[in-house]
């Protein structure tokens, strides 16, 4: 498990328009990379074209290339389906399927998918996706109940399970704080330092400290005026960063000058 | 503006804001006491021995309320008194008429309902006896049918709109064509699938299916129409988490989307097929009416409750006592079984719809 | 447009067959609908193009088809418009009552109980009109007829059944009443808030702040709604044919028992016993009842369209 990334010379549209242009960087495998930078820079598009999930919106289209482990994500005869099962992905506001127990939501990457196995089997890949997600010993009573039922932040971790569930390569997450209280914050981000020894992560956050906490390396995104596709600005080890920036712009940010 | 907050009040009392905005009046009890007596008069008018005009005096009791207010209060109050009453008025006037069908249709229809009046045909029948069977079967099988024509189509076209068809110029006029179709007028649905049998059977057709296809056109765009505003419901968070997971788009609408609208979807559908089992028009025109029990919805004439309910009343025969009758009995049936409907979705989507935020 | 930047990408992109099967599967039964729409105009104009040139003595009505029908789309108009201006005025009132005067906990409920009207099946009401209705109004007409008389919608002679447009046109009121209080209803309940509350601030009254905020927003909407009623109730055919002792003449008399009839009720009494030719110029007549109705939806729900791309709602 956990691969790298490679990303070389991304340009990302939605119609005509340029929201994202020009982006190259390495991801590491087994590390948590962080993306920054003020609203609308384009960090999260950029993100969700790490899976294909901005394909969902109509007329979004790529050009560059986006390799993982050698292999281009955007090949003619790459399936977008079979990408996101390769790339997980948390969403910023816990979204457990109303419909299904907590076990069924841990599940539902291979229930989806018709995938058949044993009761055993399942029952396994619950409980070993519960406890990395750091939920097992709260949830393990009630695991036939709906999962709406449970705390913004119980419901994060299940939709990390449910994440990992599938044993994904890379767990990209997009902002999975900002609509959880400070200790549930807390959890995660605790979660993430764990989960990081198996998984490649990327996470975006709109809250500095939060990069410096959990990530090795940033990537500063900043929008070059209204209008303007979002770029990258520099990236580096996220110590480097927040210390010693090369570029103007990303100190005025770190520092809270803008943004 | 801070200014005049900072101007010394005149010393022209303690609080001149206070008697400025008290104002004359009517007493607390008066409107509430006025209205109460109007309903009161009003209640006895309709069931008491006294006579309906006493609904009137009931009307001239709460219409004392603005003209007192005139009086007391002024203009403005008293416009918005007449308002009030006016507006409360209209809704009594509508209750009238619905109180009035409930209680004309259960007095005269519930005298006739009896075991042999569901289990007997009108085979053979001349005068007293007899039964809807026959009727209470064939409405029974053309909704079926009609359903299991519209769901399928309703549905799919409510999952293209929402799920493939969303922003493109085609989608737009499906949609605005389903909203045209949902005001064809009924029997305009029964010539069109007489006119379509027409071609294949030959002039005369009379068909069970031929009224499934009519009541199809008709309930198909409220399908449409409710399935999309459920699917519509249905947060995107979902489908992006379901996305996320590497599940195709089609099992994730199976799988995610209509699991989670389900509710809302099989309240409308019960809603439609309310609306489309009580009508008449297309069934006269297309499925006509016989005194047998047809069981095939592709031979020959077929009856209806709403047909057999037409018929009795219209051409009741000598003597006309029993088959008018019978015509109140099965329009009770008929106003049973719609209202049972209407409940059963309230139901479903009280009881059914997914918990949670939403 | 977007499209041709990449269509190579695009086009090469593999798609699963569940995927294509189902997108399919969807596309065609909204197309279906479609050619449903379309079918209705094309039978009904292939069957009844026969009968609009039928000559006069192929057909039992024994005219030609313009004499045939210009009666009863007179009638149909007639009792539409009629039905109309009972039911609108009403409906404004009973949505208004609901929306912004009832209490907010009986709000709902009440508004269940409308739609039990519109549940009723119209059969019912014309059981309904034709025993109670019609006989408790014959005594109403009488009244009309003897000290309004001088007004020729009721100079008379009274129904003495009571079975006569006006009556037909009440029931159709009652019966497309809930249709225009529904839509109001939504309509008042979705105007915005802070427009409510900036005229109760300004020291208006509960009527004054509906003068204010409401109705000015939800003019458009009560017009489309209006016009969803009327064509309901051009289009009503049960109601009318059992209550409505018609026949065929041209008048505005509404009190008397010679009644215009519809082209609906037309249909539906003389459908059964029609034989050959005359049968195609029934189905002409429900062709004209099908392109009036069309054209009112249309401009309704075009009305409706409009309204939503200026509200900027949604």
């Amino acid at each position: 498990m956990a691969k790298s990334i490679d990303v070389s010379d991304l340009d990302i549209y939605y119609g005509d328009f340029l929201a994202v242009e020009g982006v190259t960087i390495p991801i590491a495998a087994r590390s948590v990379t962080a993306f920054i930078g003020p609203s609308g820079c384009g960090k999260s598009t950029f993100l969700r074209s790490l899976n294909r999930m901005h394909e969902v919106i109509r007329g979004a289209r790529v050009e560059g290339k986006v390799l993982i482990d050698g292999q281009d994500l955007y090949a003619d005869d790459m399936d977008p389906v079979n990408v996101r099962r390769l790339i997980g992905m948390v969403f910023q506001r816990p979204n457990p399927f109303p419909t299904m127990s907590i076990a069924e939501n841990v599940l539902a990457g291979q229930r989806l998918n018709s995938k058949r196995m044993k009761k055993k089997e399942a029952d396994e890949i619950v409980e070993r996706s519960l406890r990395s997600a750091g939920l097992w010993n709260e949830v393990k009573d009630r695991l036939d109940r709906p999962g709406s039922g449970l705390s913004g932040g119980q419901q994060q971790r299940l939709c990390i399970a449910r994440a990992i569930a599938t044993q994904p390569e890379v767990l990209l997450m997009d902002e999975p704080c900002s609509a959880l209280d400070p200790i549930s914050t807390s959890i995660i981000e605790d979660l993430i330092h764990e989960l990081k020894t198996d998984y490649t992560i990327v996470i975006v956050t709109h809250n500095m400290q939060q990069a410096a906490r959990v990530s090795d390396t940033t990537a500063f995104f900043n929008l070059a005026g209204v209008g303007q596709p979002g770029k990258l600005v520099e990236h580096g080890d996220t110590s480097t960063m927040f210390s010693n920036p090369a570029d103007p712009a990303t100190e005025a940010y770190i520092q809270g000058r803008f943004g | 503006m801070t200014s005049t907050l900072q101007t010394p009040r005149p010393e022209s009392g303690a609080s001149p804001i206070a008697s400025s905005l008290r104002g004359r009046q009517l007493p607390r009890w008066a409107p509430r006491a006025l209205v109460a007596a109007a309903v009161v008069l009003a209640l006895v008018g309709v069931f008491g021995p006294l006579g309906s005009w006493l609904v009137l005096v009931g009307w001239c009791v709460a219409a004392v309320i603005p003209i007192w207010s005139l009086a007391v209060e002024g203009r403005r109050k008293a416009t918005d008194r007449l308002v009030t009453l006016l507006v409360s008025t209209a809704f009594a006037i509508t209750l009238f008429p619905l109180g009035s069908i409930l209680a004309t249709v259960i007095s005269r229809g519930a005298p006739v309902l009896s075991n042999e009046f569901f289990t007997y045909s009108m085979r053979n029948i001349v005068g007293e006896g007899g039964g809807i069977y026959h009727a209470l079967m064939g409405t029974l099988l053309i909704t079926a049918a009609a359903a299991a024509i519209s769901i399928p189509i309703g549905l799919f076209t409510a999952i293209y709109l929402i799920e493939y068809g969303e922003g493109t110029r085609l989608a737009a006029w499906i949609r605005f064509l389903v909203d045209v179709m949902t005001g064809i007028p009924s029997i305009v649905a029964g010539l069109f699938a007489y006119a379509l049998f027409v071609i294949f059977f030959g002039p005369g057709v009379r068909m069970g299916i031929g009224g499934a296809v009519a009541l199809s056109v008709l309930m198909i765009p409220v399908v449409v129409r409710s399935c999309e505003e459920m699917l519509k419901l249905v947060p995107n968070e979902l489908r992006e988490a379901s996305y996320a997971l590497g599940v195709p788009k089609w099992r994730t609408i199976v799988k995610v989307v209509l699991p989670t609208a389900l509710a809302g979807i099989v309240t409308g559908v019960t809603l439609a097929i309310a609306r489309v089992i009580g009508e008449t028009a297309p069934l006269l025109v297309i499925a006509g009416l016989t005194d047998s029990v047809n069981l095939n919805l592709f031979d020959g004439r077929m009856a209806t409750l709403p047909v057999f309910t037409y018929f009795s009343i219209i051409v009741p025969g000598v003597p006309p006592g029993p088959s008018i009758d019978r015509a109140w009995g099965a329009a009770l049936v008929l106003l049973i079984i719609v209202m049972l409907l209407n409940l059963g979705a309230r139901l479903v989507s009280y009881f059914f719809s997914p918990k949670g935020e939403r | 447009m977007t499209s041709t930047q990449s269509p190579e990408r695009r086009r090469t992109t593999p798609t699963r067959p569940g995927d294509r099967i189902f997108r399919g599967t969807s596309l065609a039964a909204a197309l279906l609908i479609l050619a449903t729409l379309a079918g209705v105009a094309v039978f009904l104009t292939a069957e009844g193009i026969p009968g609009i040139l039928a000559s006069p003595d192929d057909v039992k009505h024994g005219t030609t088809f313009v004499d045939y029908v210009v009666p009863l789309v007179f009638g149909t108009l007639l009792a539409a418009v009629l039905a109309l201006t009972m039911a609108v005025p009403l409906a404004i009132g009973v949505a208004l009552f609901i929306s912004h005067y009832a209490p907010r906990k009986l709000a709902a409920p009440l508004g269940y109980v409308i739609d039990l009207l519109a549940a009723v099946p119209s059969v019912v009401y014309g059981v309904w009109g034709i025993s109670f209705l019609a006989p408790a109004l014959v005594p109403l007409y009488r009244w009309l007829e003897e000290n309004l008389g001088f007004i020729p919608l009721f100079a008379g002679p009274a129904s003495a059944t009571g079975r006569t447009i006006l009556t037909a046109s009440i029931v159709l009121a009652v019966m497309v009443l809930p249709v225009i209080t529904a839509i109001c209803r939504e309509i008042f309940l979705q105007t915005p808030r802070l427009h409510e509350e900036a005229a109760l601030a300004l020291g208006a009254t509960r009527w004054e702040m509906a003068r204010l905020a409401i109705f000015p927003y939800a003019r458009s909407g009560i017009i489309s709604a209006s016009m969803l009623g009327l064509g309901r109730a051009l289009g009503e055919t049960m109601a009318v044919a059992m209550v409505l002792s018609a026949s065929g003449v041209v008048t505005f008399n509404l009190i008397s028992s010679t009644n215009p009839s519809t082209i609906a009720a037309n249909i539906a009494l003389t459908f059964n016993e029609a034989t050959g030719l005359t049968v195609n110029a029934l189905i002409a007549s429900g062709l004209v009842l099908f392109v009036i109705t069309f054209g009112v939806n249309f401009a309704a729900r075009a009305i409706v369209d409009r309204r939503k791309d200026f509200s900027g709602a949604n």
